[in-house]
């Protein structure tokens, strides 16, 4: 990528658009941090919170569930296999947590208060509390985890072979941190059962975040790969390439199971709640989308894949299912949610709250091509060839 | 004694007291009692019936919170044809509500209702709600961080956000007057409503009150105190002639906010507490399972390598013996044809010998006859 720094490499179109999109990105931030929230927002006191939760925090956080997937299924539960495909799991999901604290900082209307529930006055009532603490532990383990990638380029080598011993301990770390806080994003709203919409409304919500959370990881994992594939296919060694087929199929096969027993569970909710009325409704309607087109769907597509050995059709399930996770959880912080307000009183985002999530997912894209053109990410150090 | 050591033991001293006193609220809590509100706390009671929507609760809000001037003025009440609600600059709003079968509009005034238990102050991951004794939910802004999540839990849609403030924009809402009770005087709303249709009392008194006005007006009230029980409790509470969803109030249950969420809180310990068991396991399943896969791998090439060096050797043994018996029959072979060779060398010398020996004799004869 040596090139790249010369001045042909750099006015490529991706990165002439990568340019705007931060530039656009630095005047609203600007705005955002002199004007105020109202500014830059459509949120109002019926709509407290926009998609810089519903997208950037609940998205962001379950779209990074990749690390905490991948780690424990190759560490924990011996799927040796997947090895080569931990560590840009781990570097996607340390930068995608990374930046959801920095999106964070636009929505909170004291910013640098951000630390307060953790030092300072101790909400333990509330599930964002739980959130907040396991969100800020997790950061650091996954900080710790990724780190050997950055130490092996810097040649640090001795706290490096200190760092890898610790992996199973991280690991265990990170599932239970997962864990607690994928499922506490869901029960965030727990709290709100008369304004949340009876069909996806439950007081599973949090197994619910869960159980999809690893749904998001696995087909991230596919789809990041297609992306890296096309983009940084040159870093790759041969161990990756070798072994990327059988993450596509292996990660696609657990995918197609977990999506089916979401399904089943999700069917059962509402029979416990008896919500059947309600399919009947508009939002019935809606839901039969999410339900059938975004979590039957990819979960039939996934094992059609697996079973003819088709990579494309798997890299088109997990397309699938990421819209999915995205459309369920803008459902439960948005669309469903303020359901009995009515129309003139409910949210729609405004433009330049679009621009900083996309602000935002261009930074991480940009931040993950520096560390995976440079570090050892996407292929094995030469030096450390041992176990990493 | 030294200072030193009299802090200690006095620090000791308190945290053991602390320590007894969240035992005690801990085996409460244990008792599956549910909390009732602070003894003696105070409320409201809104009627309904008696409210005439002139705006003057609004006003008296306005002027002893000091809440900036409105843009429209208190006694314009063309401004009730629109539905409002509470926001950063209006802790209290009154709506107009045209029921059907009616000849009149109903008003109801809106304002924080200070649950028993506030979703609001449960939902703060700062603790920056406090439910006071006397009934009130005050917030404290210096702590407050903007995540505005107790807006998304209040069930009554009431906290509200200063969105166009930069920099220290803070939750609004009605405090029920907090400072004023305390000393002694009335909220500001109920001061000014010229027709007491906001009635201020100890919340159990209010109750009594409201179901007394219910039981000797028959036809006048629905049979329902709304707030006795919703969400609850609420220290405001509500009668009405209509039935409560004609003036905008939700049918709500009577669950307190936090039960909705203790559930989900509880379980924390469980998942700290047993995925690490469960995953180790797994780890320890998953390692075991790869050394007697090893190990079996180790004895199957080493049966292979034991089963090769056997068929090996056999085949040496074979070809050795083989060998051998070849090497011997080419010797006895050599031996027989050397044996038969020199045999037959030795035949052809004597018979050679035979037959010279027999010539000579001839000769002799010869020579004898031949001398004879």
């Amino acid at each position: 990528m040596h090139d790249a720094n010369t001045k042909s490499g750099l006015f490529t179109p991706g990165n002439i658009i990568t340019g705007i999109i931060l530039a656009v990105g630095a005047v609203i931030t600007f705005i955002r941090f002199t004007q105020g929230i109202g500014a830059v927002t459509n949120l109002s006191d019926n709509n407290p919170w926009g998609i810089w939760i519903g997208f950037d925090l609940l998205c962001g956080v379950a779209l990074a569930a990749g690390g905490y997937v991948t780690s424990a299924s190759c560490y924990l539960f011996g799927m040796k296999r997947y090895h080569s495909a931990v560590r840009p799991a781990i570097t996607t999901a340390f930068l995608g947590y990374f930046f959801v604290v920095v999106a964070l900082h636009y929505d909170l209307g004291h910013p640098l208060r951000l630390p307060y529930p953790l030092v300072y006055s101790q909400g333990t009532t509330s599930l964002l509390f739980e959130v907040g603490l396991c969100v800020a532990t997790y950061l650091s383990v996954l900080f710790v985890e990724w780190s050997p990638a950055a130490l092996e380029w810097l040649g640090l080598r001795k706290i490096r072979n200190v760092v890898v011993k610790l992996t199973i301990m991280l690991t265990i770390f990170g599932v239970v941190l997962s864990t607690l806080h994928q499922s506490s994003l869901g029960a965030l709203f727990l709290i709100a059962p008369g304004k949340l919409h009876p069909l996806w409304y439950s007081s599973f919500l949090p197994v619910f975040f869960f159980i999809s959370s690893m749904v998001a990881g696995l087909s991230m994992v596919i789809f990041e790969g297609t992306l890296a594939h096309a983009g940084l296919h040159h870093k790759m060694d041969e161990t990756h390439l070798k072994e990327a087929e059988g993450v596509i199929f292996g990660f696609g096969k657990a995918a197609s199971f977990v999506l089916a027993g979401y399904f089943f569970i999700k069917t059962m909710d509402i029979a416990m709640d008896n919500d059947w009325t309600y399919l009947g409704t508009g939002y019935g309607a809606w839901f039969l989308v999410e339900m059938f087109g975004f979590v039957a769907l990819p979960s039939f597509l996934y094992a059609l894949g697996v079973r003819e050995k088709n990579v494309t059709l798997v890299r088109i399930a997990s397309i699938n299912a990421v819209l999915g996770i995205v459309l369920n959880r803008f459902n439960v912080s948005l669309i469903a949610f303020n359901w009995n307000l009515p129309a003139a009183d409910r949210y729609f985002p405004h433009w330049m709250e679009i621009g900083v999530s996309v602000f935002i997912v261009t930074l991480i894209i940009t931040v993950y091509r520096f560390i995976a053109t440079r570090m050892p990410v996407l292929y094995e150090h030469p030096d450390y060839k041992d176990a990493h | 004694m030294n200072r030193r050591r009299f802090l200690t033991l006095l620090g000791t001293a308190g945290v053991s007291t602390a320590m007894s006193a969240v035992g005690a609220k801990k085996a409460v809590a244990a008792g599956n009692q549910s909390f009732k509100g602070y003894k003696d706390s105070y409320g409201v009671l809104h009627d309904t019936t008696r409210c005439i929507g002139c705006r003057k609760c609004e006003q008296g809000c306005n002027e002893v919170n000091k809440l900036p001037a409105p843009k429209v003025k208190f006694d314009d009440l063309t401004v009730l044809e629109k539905s409002r609600r509470t926001d950063s600059n209006n802790w209290t709003v009154v709506n107009k509500y045209n029921v059907a079968g009616l000849d009149h509009p109903v008003f109801r005034k809106q304002q924080c209702n200070h649950c028993l238990e506030p979703a609001c102050a449960s939902a703060c991951f700062v603790k920056a709600f406090t439910k006071n004794p006397d009934g009130s939910v005050t917030y404290d802004g210096s702590l407050c961080v903007g995540c505005r999540y107790c807006m998304v839990a209040c069930p009554f849609n009431v906290p509200a956000f200063q969105y166009d403030e930069p920099f220290d924009p803070l939750i609004q809402k009605c405090t029920m007057c907090h400072p004023r009770i305390q000393e002694g005087k009335l909220p500001g709303c109920v001061e000014a409503c010229p027709k007491e249709a906001l009635t201020f009392g100890k919340r159990e008194d209010l109750v009594r009150i409201a179901h007394d006005r219910i039981r000797s007006n028959p036809g006048r009230y629905q049979d329902h105190v709304y707030g006795e029980h919703e969400m609850g409790g609420t220290a405001w509470m509500y009668l009405a002639g209509v039935p409560f969803e004609a003036v905008g109030q939700q049918e709500m249950g009577t669950k307190s906010a936090p039960e909705y969420t203790a559930g989900a809180l509880g379980s924390v310990p469980m998942v700290v507490g047993i995925w690490p068991v469960l995953l180790t396991g797994a780890y320890a399943i998953s390692k075991r399972k790869e050394k007697v896969a090893a190990e079996e791998r180790e004895e199957a090439v080493q049966a292979a390598l034991a089963k090769a060096r056997d068929d090996a050797a056999k085949a040496l043994d074979t070809a050795l013996a083989k060998a051998a018996k070849e090497k011997d029959a080419a010797v006895t072979r050599e031996v027989k044809k050397a044996m038969e060779q020199a045999e037959q060398a030795f035949e052809e010398k004597f018979a050679a010998l035979r037959a010279e020996g027999q010539s000579a004799e001839n000769g002799d004869d010869g020579e004898g006859k031949e001398d004879a």
